[in-house]
Formats: structure tokens, C-alpha cells, sequence
């Protein structure tokens, strides 16, 4: 009988079969009932879930390949949970997104399928495993589905994504040579207990690995295929990559690079922190300069990932560090990833939702939508605002935590990264203002409002951004013993 | 049981030759799957002793000399049987159209089948020789008489340098014959007496590399690779399919098993030089494959680029780097076979082209679907991308080589990223390419056959099941390795 975690990890996996024997007239509903019984699991996951203990939970573990001392080893603790959930969550709204024949629905599934693996198995070679499984759909799906500058950007983010790959599995194959165990906790505990790794080996493994994940996340300079995939895939899986796939690069962040690599981050600490303020920065900036709307979405999502890395290198290379200090950042890190999945999903729907009407989406195609369309517009600077971080919404939560820890720990950084905040709101009220007001432009005279089917997503999306904006308590239960074990570990 | 997958395989050859003309491939796919079954039925057997390199069949044949038709099976023998099961059987599927002579074609192919199940299965070093040489006489027919694009020329290399190596090899065993003989072994040519024994440095330390250098050749070692890509592109698509899948493990099974066993101290002293060269064939035969059109050439170059990485195993020394070896031989037998299944089979009949750019014109994705999905999972495999078996040999020989050689594991690394770039580029070229379709013909491309199917199938499903549960493998493979010499200093 197997576990929840595995039969949750199973049951995308058999929709993807079910989609491609089965050949079903309707995919779409086929694909939705798949996750919504995957959407129950997760359900009843968190109802077993004891959130009183930071340690993995639910755990399953059976020998896989003993010749390398590699474990079928999965298992959930506050973040993983919380990233079961947000996977869960976005992946519907992105079918419900666009109208994908059966092979892309398919692919869907089984990168969906990959997400739950990546967030929890526990052991290296597993979670490589459930990591690399993504690449291949990802890359289809942007291959196959995309848009114009489809090949090229495939081919960019497959390329810069596999030789990170390669880097980080050769990372992981030092640390194994020093320490016999793929284990992340296992490791961890090896890292606390037995002298430091050679020097050498040392910077070697964190370079591998920090590379691989810096690519996936994205942080500056990594970034470069990020802007050209986003643009280009179709609009559920954009919604996809940046709520759920850019999570499991920061997942591994926080699960073993941070953890594993203390001194080495401490000792490049102004270099690493100069880096995350510069993604802040800069891609605030770039956002404001584009004028394509999906194009500055993507800018945004490489900008608001900068925060959550901002706080874990603040945190992890300050030289004092109290222990309220590294929770209130590292819970920051926690909401900023849940919240940005769901926002920024939001966003690329919302932007799916003018390019479906107006058949492009740079800003000149579209004018005084507000006369036309209020309701889209309404409900559409909602996850602005959210975006932005607006008190009251989802988004704000998890930035003033972030900067609440990072500010004690590398005050100077984090004074410039605010800026990045005020660039974000730039770019928010621009674009409000060129396309929701001014005149109707001739073009969009025509735009449906919001459909009735739309409404269906769009309202329960939002009800979600203001219970967490409003009362952030269950997300807090969730992760927050996971938090606390976690702040331990560092300091 | 598992000696059966000789003399089914060689019965079946003879009975293909003698047989109606259109009797002749049933017969034949009833041979293979014949050498199959033994061969499964060995793998999964419980009375062999896997850890053991243990005698299964003596017979004395030339007692003068010291010569006996001995057989034994270890994990590694069984493991490296199973996959020449598995690729005689999906290369005689994916030969099913063949209308020129096919029962000598199908006579020579189990020729080649039955002789790599002897090569694996041999105690004996003159026998070991005589199948090793015998494999090489009817893939010079297979070539040159049913090959493809300059089939000579391609054929005669590919002759001319088995016969150097083997002439090296052949070298190597008078000296380990002769040096027995001298320190008073009653049976020198006896593998499981000669491990014990111990010969002087000296004779080590040259006989070493010659003997290496011959299977070497054979194996695709890097500088002596150049037959393969030539070789394999002129090659029938079953032709391909052999050299790929089995006869290039037949070079890196002799390095292991004769090389490496016997003269332990003198493979101490030129490992290093080894990992070198089998860095560099990585690194080289990836970048080489970068810059090709035709897609055979692509896959012959990655075939050389995968075998770089047994040789880096061998190198290494360590349980986990052979182990990895022995499962990369294995691993890259099915992918390798089915690369060229897809492109010599499936495509090339259809198009009359291999060449990426013309068949970017085809719109393969739409017009041979079943060839693309194969062709993505083939790629993703031969990538390595883990969940498939090149993942888990890949690992295990990064792994086991670290200790010794971590700049060339950091090097290694680069290849692996070359690897993938060209594979990517070899399948978007040809399958996923928006160019607009010139060809009107293109789109009544005939469909996939039946026996393409299966055949694609099975290597399909033995790359993944090996890449999900590796340890199926290894549970094998290892406790021989722990046999060897090697480790018993």
C-alpha cells in the first residue's frame, strides 16, 4: 500500500497515462478531475499533517539503489506542504487558462507530477530525479505550444537549465565522495558534527550547486532565458513555470544550499548579496522599459524572487544573527513563495485573458479598458496591488518580513533593495494607466467582459489573495515549527 | 541454461542459411528470441553464483596446448548477455523488410549474436580470442554488402582496424600464456587459475597496454575511435544496431575481464593515462557530433562519447566506477540500438535522408509521431537524464571517479552538457522544426510497422526500467566486481 505522498506523486502520473491510451474526447475535464482528486490528497495531507513538529512527516522510505546508498526517501514538513498546496492550486488555474489539446494537457500533468516529487522527496538522487523530469515537458511544452520566438527560447531555457543541472549534480557528487550519504537531513547533521569539507571540495560542491540552482530560480546574470521562455510559452504553462517551477530552485535554497553551505555563503556574502539586489533592481528596471505586457510580468517574477534570496543570503552571512530575526525572514521567504506562485499566476492569466481578446498584448494595442471592460479591469489591478505588496493582500505579508529580518542582519543592502519596491509600483501604475484609462482605443472597442466561465476563476483567485492578505494565521500554523527548526539549524 | 544462448543463437544462424527464403525471418526472430530467453532465464536465474566467475561447461579441446572449451558466468557475463538478448532481438525486428539475400543477412547477424554470447561467456582466453575474432569476419558482409552511404570504405576500416586490435590482442594473451607457463601453471589459459596468478612487473607493465590498446580499438577508445562513426554510418540499420549495442561492450568486456584481471599492477601504473584518453574521447567526440548534418554520424559520435565514460569507470579503479561502467556498457547497448533503430529504420526508408536540415522539411513530428516520441525518450536517455539508465551508470562513474580524477570528472561534466546540446539540436533539427514543409510527399509518409513498434518498445522499456530500479543491475553487477583481482591486492 503506498504512502500519500507517493499516491499523491502517482495520481498525475496516471492522468498523463489515462490522456495518452485513453485518448478521452474532453481531455481538459479528464485533466481537472485528475487534479482535483490530486488537490484532495494534499487536503488530506495537511489533515494528517502535525504542524507542532518541524521535521518531515508523513515520511515513506524503502532502499532504491543501495550501490550508491540512494533511498526511495520522500516526506513532508511545513514547506514542503505548503508547496504541495501551491502546486496544487496553480496547476487547475493554469489548465482552466488556455485550451490545450491532449498532448500538452498530458505534459502538464506529468510536470505537475514532478513538482510534488522535487518538494518532497528527501534524498538527492530522488529529488534529481523529480527535478530533471520537468525539463523535458517544460521543454515541449514551449517547443510545441509556444509562440513566435519558440525555438530559440526552448532551446535557451533547456540549455541553460541542463549544464546547471550538470553543475549541481557534480556538486552533489563531491559532497557524496566526502560524505557517503545523499540524505539532505543526513547531511545537514554530517555538516554540524564533523570537521568542515577540504576547502577545495568545499567551494567546489557550493559553486556546483549554487550555480545549477541560481540558474533555475532565476538570479542575475542567470537570468537571461527567463524573459524569452516566459514570453514565448503559452499562457497556463508561463502561469506554471513562474508559480510553481521558479519554486524549485528556491526550494533547494532553502532545503540544502543554505544549510550546507554556511561558511561559503558567509564568505561571499557582499558578492551573493550584491547579486540578489541586483535581480531586485535591475529587473524592476528592465520591467519598466518593456513593452509587452507578458515580458514585463516575467521581469517582475525574476524581481520578486530576488527578495526571497535577498533574505536567505542577509540571513545566512551576517555575523550576528538572532534567532527573531532569521524566522521573521525566513517565514518571509516562505510566504513571498506561496504568494508570488499564486500572484504572479494570476498576472500571466490575466495578461492571457487581453491577448485572447485583442490578439496581441504589447501596451499600444490597448487603451481605456475601463470604459469597455471594468470588471476585468477591477479584478485584474487586484493582483497588481497584490503584486506590488499592498497591505491587506497577499503579497504584503511576506515582503515585510523579508525586509523586517534581512534589514537586521545587511541593513545597507536591503535599504537599496527597497527601491526595487518603488520601481515595481512604477511599473504596476503605468501600465494601469495605459491600458484601464485614457481614451477607449478604436482596437478595443469590441473586448468582451469578463466571461461567466472566467468569473469561476478569477473570483475564487482573488478570495484567496485576501484570506491571506487578510489572515495569514493558517499559512503561519502551517510552516511555522518548520521555521523555527529551520532558523536553529542556521545559527 | 545460459551456455544455450550460444548454440541456439549459432543453430539458428545455420538453420536461417538453409532454410526457404521466406521461412528465413521467422526463423531468425525465433533464434534471437531463443538467445533472449536463455539469456533472461540467466539473469534472473537462482542457481548461478553472481559473485563468482563460476564454471559451467569443460571440455578439453587441444590438452596439448592447454586449450579447453570452458564457459563460466558471473553477474557481469549475465548482465552483458541479457543485452545482447535484448539488441539481437529488436535489430532482428528492426530488420524485418530486408529483401536483398536475407537469409545469409540474417545468417551473418546471429553470427555476430552468437559469437558476443561466446566472447562473454569464455574461461578459456584461445576461446575467448576465437569468438572475439569471429564477430569481426560477418559484420565486414553485413557492411559491406547490405550497408549504406560508402559502405567499402566503411567496411574495410572498420575490418582492417579489428584486425589491428585484435592482432594486439592476440599479443597480450601469448604473453599472459607464456608467462604462465613459466611460473609453472598447469592450465595457462585457464582465466579463473591465471587471476591467481601473479606475473612479474615487468611483463605487466608492457603487456598491459598492449592488451588494453586492442580492445581499446574495439571499444571505441579515443584516439583509435575513428572506425565507429565511419563504421556505424555505413552499416545496415541492424548493423548499427550490433556494433553499437554489443560489439563495441565486446572491446570494454576483454579490457575488463583480461585486461584489468590479469595484470593488475600494470594497469595500476597506466590507469592515469587511460582516464586521460577517455576524457578526452568525452569532450571530443561530443563537440565533433555538434557540428554534424547526417543524424547517423550524430549518434556514431555520441556512441564514442558514451563509451568514453566505461573507459573513465575502468579507470577509476573503485567498485563504484566499474560497477558504473559495467551498467553504462549495458545502458548504452539499449540506447545506442535504439538511436539507430529510429534513424535507420524508422527514418532514412521514409525520407531517403538523414541529413538534419532536409528532414527538418518533413514535419516528422506530425508525420511519424510515434518515431518522435521515441526519439524524445531515446534523446532524454542518452542525455542522461535521470529515471533512465544512462543517468544511473553516469552517476555511479562521476561518483567513483571523484577520488581519483576530479578535474577530469569536472571535465567530464563539460561533455555531458556537449551531450546534451548536440542531442537537442539532432531533435529539434529533425522532428520539432517549424520550417514550412517544401516536401508535398512528406506528409504520406508510410507508417510506423508493426515490428518497429515492438522492437522500439522493448529497448524503451529496458532503458527505463533499468533507470528506475538500477539496483536490478548492480544486485549483479557488484558482488562480481568484489571478485576481482583488482581489489585483492
Amino acid at each position: 500500500m503506498a504512502g500519500l505522498i507517493t499516491s499523491l506523486i502517482l495520481i498525475p502520473l496516471v492522468g498523463a497515462l489515462a490522456l495518452w491510451i485513453g485518448r478521452p474526447r474532453n481531455s481538459r475535464v479528464v485533466t481537472l478531475g485528475f487534479q482535483a482528486l490530486a488537490i484532495l490528497y494534499v487536503l488530506l495531507i495537511w489533515q494528517r499533517f502535525d504542524s507542532t513538529s518541524g521535521l518531515p512527516q508523513l515520511v515513506e522510505q524503502y532502499s532504491w539503489i543501495p550501490a550508491l546508498k540512494a533511498d526511495y526517501f520522500v516526506g513532508a514538513d511545513g514547506l514542503s506542504l505548503l508547496l504541495l498546496l501551491l502546486t496544487s492550486l496553480v496547476f487547475p488555474f493554469a489548465i482552466l487558462a488556455q485550451r490545450g489539446s491532449r498532448g500538452l494537457n498530458a505534459l502538464m500533468l506529468v510536470m505537475q507530477a514532478a513538482l510534488y516529487g522535487t518538494f518532497t522527496a528527501q534524498s538527492f538522487v530522488l529529488w534529481f530525479v523529480f527535478y530533471e523530469m520537468s525539463l523535458i515537458p517544460a521543454f515541449l511544452l514551449i517547443r510545441l505550444w509556444g509562440g513566435e520566438k519558440r525555438d530559440r527560447a526552448s532551446t535557451k531555457f533547456f540549455v541553460y537549465t541542463f549544464f546547471g543541472s550538470v553543475a549541481m549534480l557534480l556538486g552533489f557528487v563531491a559532497l557524496y565522495v566526502e560524505r557517503h550519504t545523499f540524505d539532505f537531513r543526513l547531511l545537514v547533521l554530517l555538516h554540524q558534527t564533523m570537521p568542515p569539507l577540504s576547502p577545495v571540495v568545499g567551494w567546489l560542491a557550493f559553486a556546483g550547486i549554487f550555480l545549477g540552482l541560481a540558474i533555475k530560480v532565476p538570479l542575475f546574470p542567470f537570468h537571461t532565458w527567463l524573459p524569452d521562455a516566459y514570453e514565448t510559452a503559452p499562457v497556463g504553462v508561463s502561469m506554471v513555470l513562474t508559480g510553481a517551477l521558479s519554486k524549485m530552485g528556491l526550494y533547494g535554497f532553502v532545503r540544502f544550499l543554505v544549510p550546507l553551505f554556511p561558511e561559503q555563503i558567509r564568505i561571499a556574502g557582499p558578492w551573493l548579496l550584491t547579486l540578489a539586489v541586483c535581480s531586485i533592481i535591475l529587473a524592476s528596471l528592465a520591467a519598466w522599459a518593456q513593452k509587452d505586457l507578458k515580458r514585463m510580468v516575467a521581469y517582475l517574477s525574476i524581481n520578486h524572487l530576488g527578495y526571497c534570496l535577498l533574505a536567505l543570503f542577509a540571513i545566512t552571512a551576517a555575523a550576528d544573527r538572532r534567532l527573531g530575526d532569521m524566522q521573521a525572514a525566513l517565514s518571509g521567504v516562505f510566504f513571498q513563495i506561496f504568494n508570488h506562485g499564486i500572484t504572479a499566476a494570476a498576472l500571466f492569466y490575466y495578461v492571457g485573458l487581453l491577448e485572447e481578446r485583442r490578439g496581441a498584448r504589447g501596451f499600444d494595442n490597448f487603451g481605456g479598458l475601463m470604459q469597455r471592460t471594468p470588471l476585468l479591469c477591477g479584478w485584474m489591478s487586484v493582483a497588481m496591488f497584490s503584486s506590488l505588496g499592498l497591505p491587506g493582500l497577499n503579497g504584503f505579508i511576506g515582503e515585510v518580513l523579508i525586509f523586517k529580518g534581512s534589514f537586521a542582519t545587511a541593513a545597507s543592502f536591503t535599504a537599496v533593495a527597497v527601491f526595487g519596491l518603488l520601481f515595481t509600483a512604477i511599473v504596476f501604475l503605468q501600465a494601469m494607466q495605459s491600458l484601464f484609462s485614457g481614451p477607449l482605443a478604436a482596437s478595443c472597442s469590441t473586448l468582451p467582459d469578463l466571461l461567466r466561465r472566467e468569473k469561476f476563476v478569477v473570483v475564487p483567485v482573488t478570495v484567496l489573495m485576501l484570506v491571506v492578505g487578510i489572515a495569514p494565521e493558517f499559512l503561519f500554523k502551517m510552516v511555522s515549527e518548520t521555521v523555527t527548526h529551520m532558523a536553529r539549524v542556521l545559527s | 541454461m545460459i551456455a544455450w544462448t550460444i548454440y541456439s543463437t549459432f543453430v539458428g544462424a545455420f538453420a536461417v542459411l538453409l532454410a526457404p527464403r521466406t521461412w528465413s525471418r521467422p526463423l531468425a526472430l525465433v533464434a534471437a528470441f531463443a538467445g533472449f530467453f536463455f539469456s533472461v532465464e540467466g539473469f534472473f536465474s537462482r542457481t548461478i553464483d553472481f559473485a563468482h566467475f563460476t564454471t559451467i561447461v569443460r571440455l578439453p579441446w587441444v590438452p596439448v596446448l592447454g586449450m579447453n572449451y570452458q564457459l563460466a558466468v558471473d553477474g557481469i557475463s549475465v548482465t552483458l548477455c541479457l543485452v545482447t538478448g535484448i539488441t539481437a532481438v529488436s535489430s532482428v525486428l528492426f530488420s524485418w523488410d530486408v529483401q536483398e539475400r536475407p537469409n545469409e543477412f540474417f545468417f551473418w547477424l546471429l553470427l555476430v549474436v552468437g559469437g558476443s554470447y561466446g566472447v562473454f561467456l569464455s574461461a578459456d582466453l584461445f576461446l575467448f580470442f576465437v569468438f572475439y575474432e569471429l564477430v569481426i569476419i560477418p559484420k565486414y558482409f553485413l557492411i559491406a554488402t547490405w550497408g549504406s552511404t560508402n559502405r567499402e570504405y566503411g567496411a574495410m576500416k572498420l575490418t582492417l582496424y579489428s584486425f589491428f586490435g585484435g592482432a594486439l590482442v592476440f599479443i597480450g594473451i601469448l604473453a599472459a600464456y607464456v608467462g604462465a607457463q613459466k611460473a609453472g601453471s598447469l592450465s595457462p589459459l585457464d582465466l579463473q587459475q591465471l587471476v591467481h596468478l601473479r606475473f612479474p612487473v615487468e611483463l605487466q607493465n608492457w603487456a598491459f597496454p598492449v592488451l588494453f590498446l586492442g580492445f581499446g580499438v574495439l571499444a571505441g577508445m579515443w584516439p583509435f575511435h575513428t572506425w565507429a562513426p565511419t563504421g556505424h554510418v555505413a552499416a545496415p540499420t541492424a548493423g548499427s544496431m550490433l556494433l553499437a549495442g554489443i560489439v563495441m561492450k565486446l572491446g570494454a568486456y576483454g579490457a575488463l575481464r583480461v585486461a584489468l584481471n590479469l595484470f593488475p599492477q600494470g594497469f595500476q601504473m597506466w590507469r592515469h593515462w587511460i582516464a586521460i584518453l577517455a576524457v578526452i574521447g568525452i569532450v571530443y567526440a561530443a563537440a565533433v557530433a555538434l557540428r554534424q548534418r547526417d543524424l547517423k554520424f550524430v549518434i556514431g559520435y555520441s556512441s564514442v562519447s558514451h563509451m568514453g565514460f566505461v573507459l573513465l569507470g575502468l579507470a577509476a579503479a573503485t567498485g563504484l566506477g566499474l560497477g558504473g561502467a559495467v551498467f553504462q556498457m549495458f545502458s548504452h547497448g539499449v540506447i545506442g540500438a535504439l538511436l539507430f533503430a529510429i534513424v535507420g529504420r524508422m527514418i532514412y526508408p521514409r525520407t531517403h535522408t538523414r541529413d538534419i536540415y532536409e528532414l527538418s522539411k518533413f514535419n516528422l513530428k506530425v508525420a511519424l509521431p510515434f518515431a518522435a516520441v521515441a526519439f524524445v525518450i531515446a534523446s532524454a536517455a542518452s542525455m542522461g537524464i535521470p529515471g533512465f539508465s544512462g543517468f544511473a551508470a553516469e552517476i555511479s562513474i562521476l561518483i567513483g571517479t571523484w577520488t581519483s580524477y576530479p578535474v577530469g570528472v569536472v571535465i567530464t561534466g563539460i561533455g555531458m552538457a556537449l551531450v546534451a546540446a548536440f542531442t537537442l539540436r539532432a531533435l529539434k533539427g529533425a522532428f520539432f522544426s517549424d520550417q514550412p514543409q517544401v516536401e508535398p510527399a512528406a506528409a504520406v509518409l508510410p507508417p510506423i510497422t508493426l515490428p518497429e513498434k515492438c522492437g522500439a518498445i522493448l529497448l524503451m522499456g529496458v532503458t527505463l526500467c533499468a533507470g528506475v530500479y538500477p539496483q536490478l543491475l548492480f544486485d549483479r553487477i557488484n558482488p562480481a566486481l568484489r571478485d576481482f583481482r583488482l581489489f585483492h591486492p
